[in-house]
């Protein structure tokens, strides 16, 4: 690692402390948790992360992350979509509220949610009645998850739409195309790099989610239990083992994620370069 | 390699003009105006309304009575020692790090990028699990620092721990990028001029960046106070003692004390529509700032 002929100092020691404190706070602990797992037994660490428990727990993390996440893909190009092209009053205002995701605590955004669904709540009480139960259901951790990633979709989408060269959308139109045909095949080949990062970074976070997920989702065992839960509710029962297990499966998806798109949006840049020069 | 992922958060660009060849039948365009705004209201805004009629909803005597009560102070008290402890050292080591990697080329840059990312990537509760294993009682270190009196988990420096860790990369990768777009030839001319290293960084750099530092700053800060799983998982839920104010809310709320949880909800809900206040006034600013250095440019 040698910084390559620049006349400015501090190399060594901003490089320096980077690496120190990010390995002492980020990658040691983080390494940790690996050594932890390996140190199970095999047939161990198999009964935690294969427990009839543990299963039904990643099936409805992920399935409703998924849910959320495609939830949040239609939403989020349309509210991104009008950002950009329309003009209505208030629209400084909603822009700035699709970050409110961001800022609340989770917690906080947790029993909102849960007072909102619950029977005698706003919504709860006209829901209910018609069937739809929110809280203490899957369907009420999937609404926590589309609260969670609103930000996601519209903050990849709504730069790759502002971006957008009008020239090419009137083209399309003085050639004869359609409204319709022209989203189909000019714009949407432009935006969707940009909408599938957007909907794996809603589906990242979905699925390490806690806060806003542990109130409404009523946590039973099997039904309403999703897996970062699994690892508090180990943890609360002293099983170090167990909980450390099922951190690794999920550590590992993150990391798979992550990696996943990065890639995605290096694909993405490109895209855009590439349109951008020919 | 790109750095914006998880918080795309780089000021909008001037809206581009709507209309002419562009413009959607009206039809559409309500229809799209409607779902949007439709989905807005009932995921954003209802429930931000929510928190404060629900803290409101035993008098205003009730909410004051749910803020000024002792755990309630302590819990108070004890979020901003955490945040006073978590953002300068992040914020710090932010700076560290886009100075390290916009200013110079090594070999590893991208994966020390990709590495100060991490944080985010991994789930709350996994953050603080990873603490409980290093300086718990049955942890790597838990023995030793038992031996000596020392208290990391269930404690104060336990929480201050895993939100540093959750809170880890805002500042860093909102610099990183900003200070790569400007290049190094204002430093560069200020130290052949003879300017020391320390005077470059503090009159030259700084200067240029503070509106970005500001603005991870503000957003690290809303993460710290308002950290919940991670700092759930290191807690140990003492009350007066090492409850943080989202695990005061959960205590309240799972009391059945409705009213009380949502009224320390609402000072949370408070910052957080002053962090996107403050977001937004700094994206417009720096919006401005880059606009007059594209022009300064062209001129």
């Amino acid at each position: 690692m040698a910084a390559s002929r620049s006349v400015l100092p501090g190399f060594g020691i901003t490089l320096g402390c980077t690496l120190a404190y990010l390995s002492l706070l980020v990658l040691i602990p983080l390494a940790g948790l690996f050594w932890k797992s390996a140190s199970l037994g095999g047939a161990e660490f198999l009964a935690a992360v294969a427990s009839p428990r543990a299963l039904a727990a990643y099936r409805l993390s992920f399935g409703a992350s998924f849910a959320a996440a495609l939830v949040n893909a239609g939403f989020g190009l349309v509210l991104a979509w009008v950002l950009v092209r329309y003009r209505f009053p208030g629209r400084g205002i909603v822009d700035a509220l699709v970050d409110l995701p961001f800022a609340l605590p989770t917690a906080v955004a947790g029993i909102t949610l849960t007072a909102l669904f619950a029977k005698n709540g706003w919504l709860g009480q006209w829901l209910e009645p018609l069937g739809i139960f929110v809280a203490y259901t899957p369907l009420g951790v999937t609404v926590a998850l589309v609260f969670i990633g609103i930000p996601f979709v519209v903050r990849t989408v709504q730069p790759v739409l502002e971006d957008l060269e009008p020239e090419i959308e009137e083209a399309a139109a003085s050639l004869g195309a359609s409204r319709f045909h022209t989203f189909r095949r000019v714009l949407f080949p432009a935006v969707w790099p940009a909408l599938v990062t957007g909907f794996a970074l809603a589906f990242a976070r979905s699925v390490g989610e806690y806060g806003s997920v542990v109130f409404i989702s009523g946590n039973m065992p099997l039904r309403t239990e999703i897996a970062p839960l699994l690892i508090v509710t180990e943890l609360e029962q002293w099983n170090y083992a167990g909980a450390t297990a099922i951190a690794a499966v999920l550590l590992v998806i993150s990391f798979g994620l992550l990696l996943g798109i990065n890639g995605l949006q290096r694909y993405g840049a490109r895209r855009l370069a590439g349109g951008r020069a020919a | 390699m790109s750095t914006d992922w998880i918080l795309p958060n780089s000021p909008p660009r001037a809206a581009r003009r709507a209309g002419g060849a562009l413009a959607d039948p009206p039809w559409v365009r309500a229809l799209l105006t409607g779902v949007a705004l439709g989905f807005v209201a009932l995921f954003l805004v209802l429930p931000l309304a929510t928190v404060f009629l629900q803290a409101f909803s035993k008098g205003i005597s009730a909410f004051g009575a749910a803020i000024v009560e002792p755990d309630a102070l302590a819990a108070i008290r004890l979020t901003l020692l955490v945040a006073a402890v978590s953002v300068p050292l992040n914020a710090a080591f932010g700076v560290a790090a886009a100075w390290a990697i916009a200013k110079f080329d090594f070999r590893g840059k991208s994966l020390l990028v990709t590495a100060i990312d991490l944080p985010f990537a991994v789930s709350p509760v996994v953050s603080g699990l990873v603490f409980v294993l290093l300086f718990g009682a049955q942890g790597v270190l838990g023995p030793w620092l038992q031996a000596h009196g020392v208290r990391v988990i269930f404690a104060v420096p336990g929480i201050v721990l895993a939100t540093t860790f959750i809170t880890f990369p805002f500042v860093a990768r909102e610099l990183i990028p900003l200070m790569e777009e400007q290049g190094s030839d204002e430093e560069e001319a200020a130290i052949s001029l003879g300017a020391s290293g320390w005077q470059t960084f503090r009159r030259v750099t700084l200067p240029n960046v503070s509106l970005g530092l500001l603005y991870g700053i503000v957003l690290l800060n809303a993460r710290a106070m308002g950290e919940f799983g991670a700092v759930s998982v290191v807690s140990g839920h003492i009350r007066g003692q090492t409850n943080t104010m989202p695990l005061h809310v959960e205590i309240l709320y799972n009391e059945y004390q409705g009213a009380a949880a949502f009224a320390v909800a609402s000072l949370l809900a408070v910052l957080a529509v002053a962090t996107l206040v403050l977001k937004r006034l700094l994206e417009w600013r720096m919006g401005r700032a880059s606009c007059a250095a594209r022009e300064r440019g062209h001129a």
